[in-house]
């Protein structure tokens, strides 16, 4: 099947705008602006099954549906801050498809009555931001955006906003904070941006790839959509494959498709021919999968990877073959949620630190069963105490590598990397 | 002094906010001021806090709080390998040790020309293509992937002629 958010690699030169155009572009916004009403658009997407691509799957249009009517201006967010470790996708469709995910924030602007929208990406995407605001320019141009578009009264404009390197400014709350110019640390919740959101105003905010998702369910329609994919996960998904695999890259695949299929079909099998051990499917944030037939075969859409004990995420899949122990992949975990902990609320602040404290303990090959214990101890009781989810992210590998993987948390194991 | 330098950059950026926020402008105004020594001194925090409206102590907050600022000089270049989990099951912790071991230096050191400093980071989102690295200078912030050592070394060789 071709491409429906890489199109690039069926398409070369889809990156520019006449290109784009030729082949369809914004004919689904200028549909939406000139056809539809906005709650038409909204009710397209709802209907299409569409659920965010962030990481958390939550349905898109059911998302813009919160948005209030009676507290104006509304603001429209894209989430391009991509940090999760192993996460690679928004990057090549901002890259090279940067047109379908900018109208898709266009027409998710006209459904939900925001004049503005802007673009948060990482502060390390600085060529990235440089390539938009060169798309943005020619949109403007092309009288895409800007004032009374294709006649109608709606008026439009995309502006991009470089963080500066802070994970969790990926939290939407954070990230709405980082914009208004301060620490980007989470927003106690409710109200949620939808209400209460950029300025205190209400906010859509999506990832960039459920966004470029968008123009394709209004061109051809939310039961079209809804036929790709699962029951539970309407649609493609780009799946992020790194670690232990001979290809890794972005496979854009239907949901469902199973680990199996895309470590040893897509991703040309494990590195060394050797076997895969552990999987984790949503970035440094995952539950450890035990790689079993059973595992393995499963499809991937949100559902089933639940009865896994682990979550799709935002399908960051990294795999690791059997020559690491679990130990030194929490050791790397945990570093990088203490070293991303915004430090507002003690559970997380402190417990980040006593997990490191412990697994460096651990690779020191320093009393490893009690501190083993300890360090699952610090972990579970962090769980639900946070107050926003990164906290909860960091006990995930943590407490599932100790309680799935034992025998690698044994004194006789001879810690490192080992492979 | 930034206003004297940028005019138009500066007008640009506070265009972005609606004129009443004007503190949103406080990110792109340091990555601006970061272009001209790799660092912001307290003479630029203070004018762009008189830009945004903030005060000094607030620009300083913000400069702390986010890695990709930094208060004090370092290496012209500042090569950031990423060894987050990604990319350490591809080899990047060797390649950051190769790659100081060949430079005479420590991770986070700096060359003794002052050049380069070369840091460990987090996943930069090119887990694909380690090892791989980000390198943030005077023109701002380029990538670098499927690196060695010696594609490396051949890049601080050329930047070494250009950079002064
Ligand atoms: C610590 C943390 C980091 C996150 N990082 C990202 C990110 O980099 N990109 C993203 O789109 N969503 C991220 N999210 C999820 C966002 O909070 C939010 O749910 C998402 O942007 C909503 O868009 P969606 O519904 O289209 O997925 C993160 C959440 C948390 C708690
Ligand atoms: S859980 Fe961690 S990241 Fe989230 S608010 Fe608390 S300290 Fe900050
Ligand atoms: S883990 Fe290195 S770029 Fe993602």
């Amino acid at each position: 099947m071709a491409h429906l958010l890489l199109r690039h690699r069926d398409i070369p030169d889809i990156g520019k705008l006449d290109v784009y155009r030729k082949n369809g572009g914004f004919e689904a916004f200028k549909k939406a602006v000139t056809a539809m009403k906005p709650q038409e658009v909204t009710d397209a997407v709802k209907a299409s099954g569409l659920r965010g691509r962030g990481g958390a799957g939550f349905p898109t249009g059911v998302k813009w549906g919160f948005v209030p009517n009676n507290i104006w201006p509304h603001y429209v967010v894209a989430n391009a801050d991509e940090s999760e470790p192993g996460t690679f996708k928004d990057r090549e469709i901002m890259e090279s498809n940067p047109f379908q995910f900018l109208e898709g924030v266009a027409i998710a602007a006209y459904a939900v009555g925001a004049n503005a929208a802007y673009v948060y990406l990482r502060g390390e995407f600085w060529t990235v931001a440089a390539i938009l605001d060169e798309k943005i320019a020619d949109m403007e141009k092309a009288g895409l955006l800007g004032d009374k578009l294709f006649g109608s009264d709606f008026s439009l404009r995309i502006h991009t906003h470089l963080g500066a390197g802070a994970y969790i400014c990926g939290e939407e709350t954070a990230l709405l904070e980082s914009i208004e110019g301060k620490r980007g640390q989470p927003r106690i919740r409710p109200p949620f941006p939808a209400v209460y959101g950029l300025y205190g105003k209400p906010t859509v905010v999506n990832n960039v790839e459920t966004l470029a998702n968008v123009p394709l369910i209004v061109e051809k329609g939310a039961d079209w959509y809804k036929s790709l994919g699962t029951a539970d996960s309407a649609g493609v998904k780009i799946f992020s494959l790194s670690g232990h695999v001979n290809k890794p890259g972005n496979y854009e695949l239907p949901f469902g498709v199973t680990f199996r299929e895309l470590i040893y079909n897509y991703g040309g099998g494990v590195t060394d021919g050797r076997p895969v051990k552990a999987i984790m499917a949503a970035g440094a944030s995952s539950a450890m999968i035990v790689a079993d037939d059973k595992a393995l075969d499963t499809p991937m859409d949100y559902a089933s990877v639940r009865t896994l004990g682990a979550d799709l995420g935002s399908a960051s899949v990294i795999v690791i073959n059997d020559s690491v122990d679990m130990d030194w992949v929490i050791n790397k975990t945990i570093h990088f949620f203490k070293h991303e902990s915004c430090g507002k609320c003690t559970p997380c602040r402190d417990g980040t630190y006593w997990m490191l404290h412990l697994i460096e303990r651990i690779e020191r090959r320093e009393d490893i069963e009690a501190n083993t214990e300890l360090l699952h101890t610090v972990a579970k009781q962090m769980q639900n105490k946070c107050l926003c989810p990164l906290g909860e992210f960091s006990t995930m590998a943590v407490t599932t590598a100790i309680e799935r993987f034992p025998a690698d948390f044994e004194a006789s194991v001879n810690g490192g990397k080992h492979g | 002094m930034l206003a004297e330098k940028y005019p138009g950059e500066i007008k640009k950026i506070l265009a972005k906010y609606p004129p009443e926020y004007k503190q949103s402008a406080v990110m792109p105004l340091l990555h601006l001021a970061q272009l001209e020594k790799g660092f912001v001194d307290r003479h630029m925090m203070r004018e762009i806090a008189d830009l945004c409206g903030i005060t000094e102590t607030d620009v300083a907050e913000i400069v702390g709080f986010y890695t990709l600022y930094h208060d004090k000089p370092e290496g012209k270049l500042r090569i950031q390998v990423c060894t987050d989990i990604a990319c350490a099951l591809r080899g990047a912790d060797e390649f950051l040790v190769n790659l100081c071991e060949r430079l005479g230096i420590q991770p986070g050191g700096t060359t003794p020309d002052g050049l380069v400093t070369v840091e460990a980071v987090m996943c930069l989102a090119a887990c694909d293509r380690a090892p791989m690295f980000q390198v943030q200078g005077p023109d701002g912030i380029s990538y670098h992937e499927t690196m060695t050592v010696d594609k490396t070394m051949a890049f601080i060789e050329t930047a070494r002629k250009e950079v002064k």
